[in-house]
């Protein structure tokens, strides 16, 4: 689906954008953040379940239930404890 | 290119849009709200997206399992991080991590267990990402376990660092041989085996202080293992998502570290904490107390007030009181700022998340760089369970083992009050210089019911 070089410059340019997104974040939020980008590797879940797609024996379908489990548990833990937390932030002039 | 396929690559693109947008507006405290929203909605979209993936809904007793799988997961994790306190929300924060390494894990191992269907480039990624991922997995258990309170102290012996670099060097020995001659079942299980002993190897050291930097460590290795993980199965949304959160979590361990005036590799092979301070400085003079009233008097008739919350007063549930204080003193029209320092809590910015939990406005709350300079024009700066952040021997003792580390000059206020619980020192065993300081005064007593009284006290002047 991607090739050499082009899946190259991509981890590239993502690699950067990951840095630019969190360089100019106040401490305040680095726990939130950091709860949210635990969120983010959450897709995980979508390539366990293309790997459990395509199992073709049962040690196939078992470690791939378990990683399709452990995947949406990442996902769905990491958005509501970063959704909870972000929730709570509120100015005094709110 | 059939019509089901370019639906596929479009949810994708939309997910990552999704992603780095609500990732930015997480960097804002204004839109940080909405952020994880937007976020989300790239989660779900990708998520329905895969269903219609080539392959994927082919063999009904696979789709089965992965809707069952999938149900089981979300739920369980939907519960508990509903449930979760937010004082032990790292814990929480690395459960759900090791959850992805582990799911990243399983992908590898999927298809190492099929043996040589790839490239041998797409074989070293998928057995990197499997390393990577299944260190992730352990680590990040051991990591919750020791921050909940599950495994206490630490593991250490001699020569526990040449041990564990024994046992990285064997599993990249065992991965790269999978990778280039095709392992059998026995070998990749060895491997795997092998990689969680690692992760749980290397973290078992660490101590409970550091356990922040290490799980933000974790983090980014989770996010760089499902981005190899990515490229084995042809996944943008697992590439580009993963490679993000590798790059932002390696930045973000680089803060936390710094702000403890550590580096990484000092956090994770030192035996920092085990020699606590040798012989600790002794200083002239004595710990003076305050009562109750008198210390009200000196917060209802200040124009500035500075409170310096710590761990301690998360521990002690104090910080709705402290609001209540500090509402109270608002009235009498006191000027009432919090001031955090990096490391408050138990990883950069949990205190702030304790302090809104309470109620209290973020722009009240002030980060060590902006409010440092502020304390010489306060009338009143009070410390609550915290200690080594305050303690001005890091400014003026190259002999201290915390010397050079960032701290509040809380000793500049005009007049300092502690509220501990006792007289023992912080967790580094280093006595504290600002405790036998002129114009210091110890509040003896639980953070909540000090908070309590000075509210009752206050509001009588």
């Amino acid at each position: 689906m991607i090739e050499g070089m082009v899946a190259l410059y991509i981890f590239m340019l993502a690699g950067f954008t990951g840095y630019e997104v969190i360089a100019k974040v106040p401490a305040i939020l680095h726990t939130p953040l950091m709860s949210g980008s635990n969120f983010v590797h959450g897709i995980v879940l979508v390539g366990a379940m293309v790997a459990l797609g395509h199992a073709d024996s049962l040690l196939g379908q078992i470690i791939g239930v378990i990683g399709v489990a452990l995947g949406a548990g990442n996902a769905a833990g990491g958005y509501v404890v970063t959704d909870r937390m972000l929730d709570m932030f509120k100015s005094s002039k709110d | 290119m059939d019509i089901i396929k370019l639906l596929v690559d479009v949810s994708y693109f939309a997910a990552i849009f999704l992603f780095i947008m609500g990732l930015k507006r997480m960097a804002h405290p204004k839109t940080a709200a909405s952020g994880i929203k937007w976020a989300g909605a790239g989660m779900v979209v990708a998520t329905l997206a895969t269903f219609a993936y080539p392959g994927v809904i082919d063999n009904t007793t696979n789709l089965i399992l992965i809707i069952a799988g999938t149900l089981v997961g979300t739920v369980l994790a939907w519960v508990t991080g509903k449930r979760v306190e937010m004082t032990d929300m790292p814990q929480m924060i690395a459960l759900y991590n090791g959850m992805g390494g582990g799911a990243a894990g399983a992908i590898s191992a999927i298809e190492l267990f099929k043996g040589g269907e790839h490239a041998p480039v797409i074989m070293v990624l998928a057995v990197l990402g499997g390393i990577i991922g299944t260190v992730s997995f352990s680590g990040s258990l051991i990591a919750w376990a020791k921050l909940d309170g599950r495994i206490k102290g630490v593991l250490r012996f001699k020569g526990i660092q040449a041990f564990n670099g024994l046992t990285f060097l064997a599993t990249l020995a065992l991965g790269g041989y999978i990778a280039f001659a095709h392992g059998d079942a026995t070998v990749v299980t060895a491997f795997f085996v092998l990689a969680l002993f690692f992760g749980v190897m290397m973290t078992l050291p660490i101590g409970g202080a550091d356990m922040p930097v290490v799980i933000s460590l974790y983090n980014a290795f989770t996010g760089l293992a499902v981005a190899f993980e990515g490229f084995v199965l042809g996944n943008p949304a697992m590439i580009i998502a993963g490679t993000i959160v590798g790059s932002a979590g390696s930045l973000l361990t680089a803060l936390m570290a710094d702000a403890m005036n550590r580096s990484v590799a000092n956090v994770l092979f030192s035996n920092f904490g085990e020699v606590s301070g040798g012989e600790a400085a002794e200083y002239d003079g004595e710990m003076k107390s305050i009562e109750l009233a008198d210390a009200a008097i000196q917060m209802a008739y200040a124009e500035k007030v500075i409170i310096v919350p710590g761990y301690g007063m998360a521990v002690a549930q104090a910080q709705h009181k402290i609001w209540e204080l500090v509402q109270v003193l608002r009235e009498k029209n006191v000027t009432v700022k919090f001031a955090i320092h990096p490391v408050a809590g138990r990883m950069p910015g949990h205190m702030n998340v304790l302090l809104a939990e309470a109620g209290v406005p973020y722009d009240i709350i002030y980060d060590l760089d902006e409010i440092n300079n502020e304390f010489a024009t306060a009338d009143v700066a009070m410390v609550i369970g915290a200690n080594d952040v305050v303690n001005p021997v890091a400014k003026d003792d190259p002999s201290s083992p915390i010397y050079g580390m960032p701290v509040l000059n809380v000793d500049e206020a005009k007049n300092v009050i502690i509220v501990k619980r006792g007289q023992g020192a912080g967790f580094s065993g280093i006595q504290n210089k600002l405790f036998f300081l002129d114009n210091s005064r110890m509040l003896y007593g639980d953070a909540q019911a000090v908070a309590n009284d000075l509210i009752a006290n206050a509001k009588e002047f």
